[in-house]
């Protein structure tokens, strides 16, 4: 699984931008499932949400450093963990100084 | 029409209907007898009609043959009967009374009877490729000489073939119904699959034969048009695959020439492109983007939409690669990752492509080393030129080898 940690790009860039990085993301995901190595992925908005905290508090929006929040995730099929930091070296998300792509993966599949 | 031509010609229209109606009346373990009398109705015309000419209303004649013939199997085999009898409980059709069984050959119970016999052979308990040559045998009243030769097969393997599925069908108690609404998704996928696949072998066929070729593209569409035809399976994803078949089926006119050698999309004539196709596809990818099931179909109907604007510009590429960034989600395919790869050189840049085409890596796709001849071309002409050789000793089809060699000759010039 490739985590993607960045800002909230709709709070830092113009919708025009917004819509490059899209591109450039759906281009990067196109090119790992043209590889027959793409399983499933999905965005995680920053609107809307929460964190419940221990006490069952909830308050709004991610929380840590802004940087550090979770943006989305793929899931690929790699046959080692250095073919999946390939892959997660082409994000587009890793533009962004300070943005980074987490590599993990599945305990069971 | 003279009698030579009018009984081929009705066997086609006619043999699938007769067909369809018995077997639904009988249930799907007496599938042969319906077959049979189907075929001994078609006999019968060419005994009769030689001698005595060709009926006011060959079709009406055809049909009463067919119910009398049906009426004379039941009465003649008891045993036959009763089983039918037995079948027909809890049906409208209800009777007890071999002389009450009625062969209703309305044009409302033909239509009827053909979707619910899609339904039943289109079943996930039947190998794909039986299923379509099932649907060839008795839905498009292909003779199984046609369908050997659509296959690139034999008589043998495909009467093999079929015996089997017929088996299964009898064996799996294969109701012919229209799945209810739970089930209907499901089971619709199988019937989608198989047309889809129907239409492909028309449409990629490797048959000299061109008629027939057209003919299998032809069938396939006209069972979609079944399903839209029927309230309960007028569905998002059957328009959709409808709207594909026919933005492909405009090009049939331009995608060959008078020696039937392929013509390569680029330097197809797109007057001769049929624009009333292309215009009924619109119609009904338009009607397909309803709900919010987004399918395969969906996707590739749109590209095959895309297809239809000859002139190249930014968003026609743009609109094709990112269409097959999602199809290849949806699904991946090795032809799905090469169009991609194609569409990335023509919205970006060839030599991004070509970095994602390396990657790839469909070492035993000719098809492969043409898109990678493609890329280098203009960029490194030697590394095209070699590429192109490794597709021409790969490629499989006569029409194949000689659309590389054509590549290689425009290289050199």
């Amino acid at each position: 699984m490739l985590i993607f940690r960045h800002q909230d790009g709709t709070k830092i860039a113009s919708p025009e931008q917004i819509q490059i990085w899209m591109k450039q993301t759906m281009d990067w995901i196109g090119g790992i499932a043209a590889q027959n190595k793409f399983v499933e992925g999905n965005g995680l908005p920053f609107d809307d949400a929460k964190v419940v905290w221990s006490n069952k508090v909830v308050t709004n929006g991610p929380f840590g450093e802004v940087k550090e929040t979770l943006g989305g995730f793929i899931v690929v099929k790699a046959d080692s963990v250095e073919e999946a930091v390939e892959f997660a070296k082409g994000s587009p998300v890793l533009q962004g100084e300070g943005n980074s792509v987490e590599v993990r993966k599945f305990s069971r599949h | 029409m003279s009698q030579q031509e009018l009984i081929p010609h009705l066997f086609r229209s006619e043999f699938r209907k007769i067909a369809a109606v018995l077997c639904k009346t009988f249930g799907i373990e007496h599938i042969e007898v319906a077959e049979d009398i189907a075929g001994e109705t078609f006999l019968s015309a060419l005994e009769t009609w030689t001698y005595k000419g060709i009926p006011e209303n060959p079709t009406a004649w055809l049909y009463t043959v067919a119910k009398n013939k049906a009426k004379n199997y039941l009465q003649r085999n008891k045993v036959f009967a009763e089983k039918v009898t037995n079948h027909l409980k809890n049906s409208p059709l209800e009777t007890n009374d071999v002389e009450e069984i009625a062969i209703d050959l309305s044009n409302q119970n033909i239509k009827d009877s053909q979707l619910q016999m899609l339904f039943a052979i289109c079943h996930p308990s039947i190998s794909t490729e039986s299923q379509i040559a099932l649907a060839l045998r008795i839905l498009c009243g292909f003779g199984i000489p046609e369908i050997a030769n659509a296959f690139l097969s034999n008589k043998e393997t495909i009467n093999k073939r079929l015996l089997r599925a017929k088996e299964k069908l009898r064996a799996e108690k294969i109701e012919i119904s229209i799945p209810n609404e739970r089930e209907i998704e499901q089971r619709l996928e199988t019937v989608l699959t198989t047309l889809y696949l129907l239409f492909n072998e028309g449409y990629y066929s490797e048959t000299e034969d061109k008629v027939l070729r057209e003919d299998l593209c032809a069938e396939a569409m006209r069972l979609t048009e079944l399903l839209m035809e029927n309230e309960s399976t007028d569905l998002p994803t059957v328009n959709a695959l409808y709207a594909l078949m026919c933005f492909h089926a405009s090009r049939f006119p331009a995608r060959k020439d008078e020696d039937g050698n392929m013509i390569l999309y680029r330097d197809q004539d797109e007057s001769l492109w049929d624009q009333q196709l292309i215009a009924k596809g619109a119609y009904h990818l338009k009607k397909a983007s309803t709900g919010s099931k987004l399918s395969k179909y969906h996707i590739e109907a749109n590209i095959a939409f895309w297809h239809t604007v000859k002139t190249d510009t930014k968003e026609k590429w743009e609109n094709i690669l990112q269409l097959h960034n999602i199809l290849l989600q949806i699904e991946y395919s090795p032809i799905a990752a090469l169009n991609r790869t194609y569409a990335l050189a023509m919205a970006n840049s060839k030599e991004e492509a070509i970095a994602e085409a390396e990657k790839l890596q469909l070492k035993d796709n000719p098809y492969y080393y043409t898109l990678l001849g493609e890329l280098y071309t203009g960029i490194d002409n030697k590394k095209a030129g070699s590429n192109f050789e490794t597709a021409l000793e790969l490629a499989k089809t006569s029409a194949d080898k000689e659309a590389i060699k054509e590549k290689i000759r425009r290289l050199l010039h």
